[in-house]
Formats: structure tokens, C-alpha cells, sequence
């Protein structure tokens, strides 16, 4: 038997069994799946698109056409004619607009109170804490979010209430503390990724090149954290800005946008009005994300 | 080697230098001495503590132990931005916020240098790494070699006492890497700063340096010119990680030698006699053997030969007259290696 220089081609024995038999069903459509990846793509997304569309999309589009019909005051039945009505009277009457007000600056508040504490806390956990020490700080961060939105609003109820350990009683003021209580861990989270991606090196440049750390922080650390920053902002601020339940808690009589939604949805039985009001938050929000992406910080979500 | 230099040509001078991270010793005891205007190199495998000193340097990492001098100045305990030193990092940390003009400037508006000089000296960087007309470009929009060159000129750009350069060719595939190995050396010459990288690479070292130190688990093994360091090792480690270890010890070397003890001698220094008979001068030494494995390497051929008195040498041969085809067919030859006695040299083990 001849051996085969090294580069003679050689023609393949024909490998046992399973090429000879014709292919099953499953196999042949495994072999068409793998040629046509297009199909195989949208079969993945097939069943999450269709939750996004119908549950997501659909029920705000469903909000949106009830916006635009009323109830009727007699019977409080739905009546489906088009008006103007309810918008018209969200944006003339004085009380709307100064709880839709009050609600945009509580959620800016919060907002705020949240990038002011989670910065120097992320900063810690990504550039000077141990690898295990940061582990541990990750968990602790994340750990009241598996307690009870309600326990973690009573809780504050409790400390802030006039003989609590806080006492400084109910109000604005209290609803602001118990949100940036609440949401702070959305905060901590995306800036602390953003921090974890800068690498060391840049820190240890803006150093070499004679830059102190106020400095080196202003010029290097800030404007690439910045979208970071933003990131979680998107957070705290639609979390603030829908929020009902810890100004029921700890706000005593201060309202916002969500009170006033679910009281014309409970009590009043005004779904259409309801529906109107609750575009506001909606809207604001859209305006903040269009204002964001310009920062290129939705890419960092 | 160990004479001490008048304070204000000694550019970096290290005593003692320790350091630990928690049970790991990666630095243990180093003392050097660096000249003004060298090109220095810490040469070494990965964990070897050349990176640690170079960081110590550079102010870092702070020393367990022992101390680091600037032109005669102690800076152990200075932070980095208080030490006349400059770094070009081995991902070259580029702000990439910034353009490259922004970047070269940096350094000089942090200490407060007039916009006007600072525009002339960062132009004039870029010229001297060869970058003018890339100032208004993001580092992003930059390849591996002109990334490495902005960093090179955001660091020489403050005319700093010795500039640190880490692993400074690592990141580059091997054409451009033999270019700025070139490049460097010039540039170090018109600059005339102290020049002290760390590497891996025993060629680069060998090629760019004026003098080497090798780095072996946190100790200098070794400490000369590359011709020192390559032609005699003072240590097996040095033999082997530089070069071709090629040694000949124990029973092989009192057969062939008449001597105890381990001896080097590099591939390149022995010749390859196809006669197994052939005539060894009165200054020379030879030891017959056969050809276990040959490697054509195109312009040269490397012969590992198993030697009868024991061990085994690896013999590099120019490929002036012969051919693979030729070479290859020295498999299993008997032949005789000759070498000048003044090529082999004594290890201390």
C-alpha cells in the first residue's frame, strides 16, 4: 500500500450509516433552521414580540383611545364618543398642574438625592474595595430589594413618624426620603457597572500626567460616567414619577399624579379621566428619554 | 557592577525595594542603579516583579520596604502626580473622550502651561512620534501602532526625568513591533530622557537597551550590557530565559571539557562538522554526537544534536550553501561540534 505524500488529496471513505439513510424530519428541519437564519431568529423572538406588542404597546394604546371618551355622570357608564374633554381639563384646571408639578420635582428630587449618595458608594465598590469585600457590598445593595415595597414604605412610616427615630413626621419631604430610600440600589447598580468598565489604567494616567484627584475625577472619571449616571436616572426618575403608594404612607395629604389616577379610578369611577392624567407621566417620560439619548446613555442600559 | 554613581547622573536609584500584596512576595529586595540618558530594560517572565518595581517607580504601588530615588531625591512615600516621571501604559490608557491633541496636552494643562506653548510642544510631540495631522482624531479612529505613538508623546511631552514604559510593544503584531522597536531607540536618542521599559521578550531587550537587568521571582539575577547578559549568564535562570540556555554539566562536562561544573555555550558559536573525525584546534573543544531533530527555519537551520558523553546542544547554523532539502536529510547523521573555548562560560548554579 502506497502512503500519500502530504498535499495529495485523498478522497474520503464514505463515512458509516448516517449519510446513507435519507435524513428524518427532525434532522431536515434542524438542516433548513441552520441555512435560514432569518427564520430561525424570528421563531426566538416570535412569542416575547408578541407579549411586548399586545400586553406592553397594546395597553398603553388602550389608555390612549380611553383618554378620549367620558363617563357618563348618571349611570357612570363608559360612553366611547370621542372628546376632548378630559385633556382639556387636565391642562385648565390649577390643581392638575400643580400636582403634575409637584410629582416632576419630586421625581427630579429623588433623582438627585440618589446620583449624590450612589456615585461615591459605586466608586468605592468598583475601585476601591477588595474583590471579596465587593461581592459583599453588591449583595448588600441588592438585598432590600428582595423585602416588600410595602415593609420597606412601613418601615420608613415607622422611623419617620413624630416619636420615630427620625421623627420628622409626614409630608413631601418624608415621600422624598422614603423614594430615594427605595430606589437607590437602581442607581447604585448601573454606576457601578459604568465604573467597573473604566479601566484603572485611565485613573492611574490622569495621576501620572500630574492631575490630582479632584481633577483627575473632573476631567477623566466624570464625563465617562456619566452615561452611567443618566442610566440610572431613568430609573429613579420613572420609579418616582408613577409612584402612589409611599405618598399614601409617609406623604400625609401631599398628592401626586398616581394618587389622583388611582382616585378617579377607585373612587370618582372616571376611568376616562384617569387615563388622561396618567398620559402625563408618559409624556414627561418620553420628553427625558428623547433629552437622554443624546447622551448616548441608553446604550449603556 | 556595583560602583555607585555621583547623585546627579543617576537617574532612578532603588534600595531594598520590597513589596507584598497579602502572603505573595512579588518583589524581594531589589537594588538598581540607572543612569541619566540610559535605555534601560527589566527583563523577565510574567510574575517576575518587573512590573511591580516599574509601578513602584511610578508611585502606583507603594513599597512594603526599601526605597525609590529620583535624580537623588527620595520619592517613596510621593504620590504619582508629585513624581517627575511619565508612563506609557501597556493599553496605552488613552482618554477616550478626548482627541488626541486633547490627550498630548493634558499633562501640560494640568500644570498650567500657557495655550500657546502648550499647543507648540504638544505639535512639536506628535511630530517627533510622527502623528501631525491626526490632532483632531479620537483614539477610537486610531490603530494599535499610532495609539501607542499618542501615548508615547502624551508622556514625553512633560519632558519628564525617566519616562516608564510598560510592556510598551506588547499589544503589536510582530511588523510593527520590529518598526517602533527602531523607532523607540531613536527617539530616545533625540530626546535623551531615560528610557526604562519592562518586557518579556528577550529580543526586544537585547535589540533597544543599553543595559538589561533580568528579573526572575522578584530578584535581579542579573544586571549588564545585552552582550554581557548574553554572552556570559551568570545564572542557569539567565542562560535560559536569554537565549538558548545550551548547557553542558555533570558527567558531560568532564568528558568533553575535563572539568566540573555547568558550562553555556550559545547555538550560534558552535559549528556542525559533518565529519564525526574532523580536526578540533588547540583552542578548541568538541564533542561528537548525533542529530536528533532538525528545524529549517529559512535563513538559518537549528540542529538539536544528542551528545554521546550525555545531555544535548542545540546548534543554529546559517543556511549560506545549503537547502532544506538538504538539512533535512541530517537527521540521524554522526557529526562532530567544534567551538572557540573562549565562547563557553561557567554558571554559577
Amino acid at each position: 500500500m502506497s502512503v500519500p505524500l502530504p498535499g495529495t488529496p485523498v478522497a474520503p471513505a464514505s463515512p458509516p450509516g448516517r449519510m446513507d439513510r435519507p435524513p428524518g424530519p427532525r434532522r431536515r428541519l434542524a438542516a433548513a433552521l441552520h441555512r435560514h437564519a432569518g427564520v430561525r431568529l424570528s421563531l426566538l423572538l416570535a412569542a416575547p414580540l408578541a407579549w411586548l406588542g399586545v400586553a406592553y404597546l397594546g395597553s398603553l394604546a388602550a389608555l390612549f383611545v380611553t383618554a378620549f371618551w367620558s363617563t357618563d355622570s348618571f349611570t357612570g357608564d363608559l360612553v366611547r364618543t370621542f372628546t376632548w374633554a378630559n385633556f382639556h381639563d387636565v391642562l385648565t384646571i390649577e390643581v392638575y398642574r400643580t400636582v403634575a408639578l409637584r410629582s416632576l420635582g419630586v421625581a427630579v428630587a429623588v433623582t438627585l438625592i440618589d446620583a449624590v449618595i450612589a456615585f461615591p458608594m459605586a466608586f468605592a465598590m468598583a475601585k476601591l474595595a477588595s474583590p471579596r469585600t465587593q461581592r459583599w457590598l453588591v449583595i448588600a445593595v441588592l438585598t432590600p430589594l428582595w423585602a416588600s415595597y410595602l415593609v420597606k414604605a412601613y418601615a420608613w412610616r415607622v422611623m419617620l413618624s413624630s416619636d420615630g427615630l427620625l421623627g420628622w413626621g409626614y409630608g413631601l419631604w418624608a415621600t422624598i426620603a422614603t423614594l430615594s430610600y427605595l430606589w437607590l440600589p437602581y442607581m447604585i447598580l448601573p454606576i457601578y457597572a459604568g465604573l467597573e468598565r473604566l479601566p484603572d489604567s485611565l485613573l492611574e494616567a490622569a495621576g501620572d500626567l500630574g492631575a490630582r484627584g479632584w481633577r483627575a475625577f473632573r476631567t477623566v472619571v466624570w464625563p465617562l460616567t456619566f452615561p452611567a449616571i443618566v442610566a440610572g436616572s431613568v430609573f429613579t426618575f420613572s420609579l418616582s414619577l408613577g409612584d402612589y403608594i409611599a405618598v399614601k404612607i409617609v406623604g400625609g395629604r401631599s398628592q401626586l399624579i398616581g394618587n389622583v389616577v388611582y382616585d378617579n379610578i377607585g373612587a370618582a369611577n372616571n376611568l376616562p379621566f384617569a387615563a388622561a392624567v396618567a398620559t402625563i407621566p408618559v409624556v414627561i417620560m418620553l420628553v427625558y428619554l428623547a433629552a437622554v439619548r443624546r447622551t448616548g446613555a441608553l446604550e449603556s442600559l | 557592577m556595583f560602583f555607585s554613581m555621583p547623585d546627579q547622573s543617576v537617574a532612578v536609584r532603588l534600595r531594598g525595594l520590597r513589596k507584598s500584596f497579602g502572603p505573595v512576595e512579588a518583589v524581594a529586595g531589589v537594588d538598581l542603579e540607572i543612569a541619566d540618558g540610559e535605555f534601560f530594560a527589566m527583563l523577565g517572565p510574567s510574575g517576575s516583579g518587573k512590573t511591580t518595581v516599574l509601578r513602584m517607580i511610578a508611585g502606583f504601588e507603594s513599597p512594603t520596604a526599601g526605597s525609590v530615588e529620583l535624580g537623588g531625591r527620595d520619592v517613596t512615600r510621593l504620590a504619582p502626580f508629585e513624581r517627575d516621571v511619565n508612563t506609557v501604559f501597556q493599553d496605552y490608557a488613552l482618554f477616550p473622550h478626548m482627541s488626541v491633541l486633547d490627550n498630548v496636552e493634558y499633562g501640560l494643562r494640568v500644570k498650567k502651561v500657557g495655550r500657546a506653548e502648550r499647543r507648540e510642544r504638544a505639535t512639536a510631540a506628535l511630530r517627533s512620534v510622527r502623528l501631525e495631522g491626526f490632532e483632531r482624531r479620537g483614539p477610537a479612529q486610531l490603530s494599535g501602532g499610532q495609539r501607542q505613538r499618542v501615548a508615547l508623546a502624551r508622556a514625553l511631552v512633560n519632558r519628564p526625568r525617566v519616562l516608564l514604559l510598560d510592556e510598551p510593544l506588547g499589544a503589536l503584531d510582530l511588523k510593527l513591533r520590529e518598526e517602533m522597536q527602531v523607532e523607540l531607540k531613536e527617539l530616545q536618542r533625540e530626546v535623551g530622557i531615560t528610557f526604562l521599559f519592562v518586557t518579556h521578550d528577550q529580543e526586544e531587550a537585547l535589540t533597544m537597551s543599553d543595559r538589561i537587568a533580568v528579573f526572575d521571582r522578584g530578584r535581579i539575577e542579573q544586571v549588564g550590557t545585552p552582550a554581557e547578559v548574553y554572552e556570559r549568564p551568570s545564572t542557569p535562570f539567565v542562560a535560559g530565559f536569554v537565549g538558548t540556555s545550551n548547557l553542558i554539566s555533570g558527567e558531560a562536562a568532564k568528558a568533553v571539557l575535563g572539568r566540573d561544573g555547568t558550562f553555556s555555550v550559545r547555538p550560534e558559536k558552535l559549528r556542525l562538522a559533518l565529519d564525526a573525525d574532523a580536526p578540533v584546534g588547540a583552542d578548541e573543544h568538541g564533542a561528537i554526537g548525533t542529530v536528533a531533530e532538525v528545524v529549517y527555519a529559512g535563513a538559518a537551520t537549528r540542529f538539536v544534536v544528542d551528545l554521546d558523553a550525555g545531555g544535548r546542544l542545540m546548534v543554529l547554523q546559517q543556511n549560506r550553501d545549503v537547502s532544506s532539502m538538504e538539512v533535512t536529510e541530517l537527521r540521524g547523521a554522526r557529526v562532530r561540534l567544534v567551538w572557540n573555548r573562549r565562547h563557553e562560560f561557567a554558571i554559577v548554579p
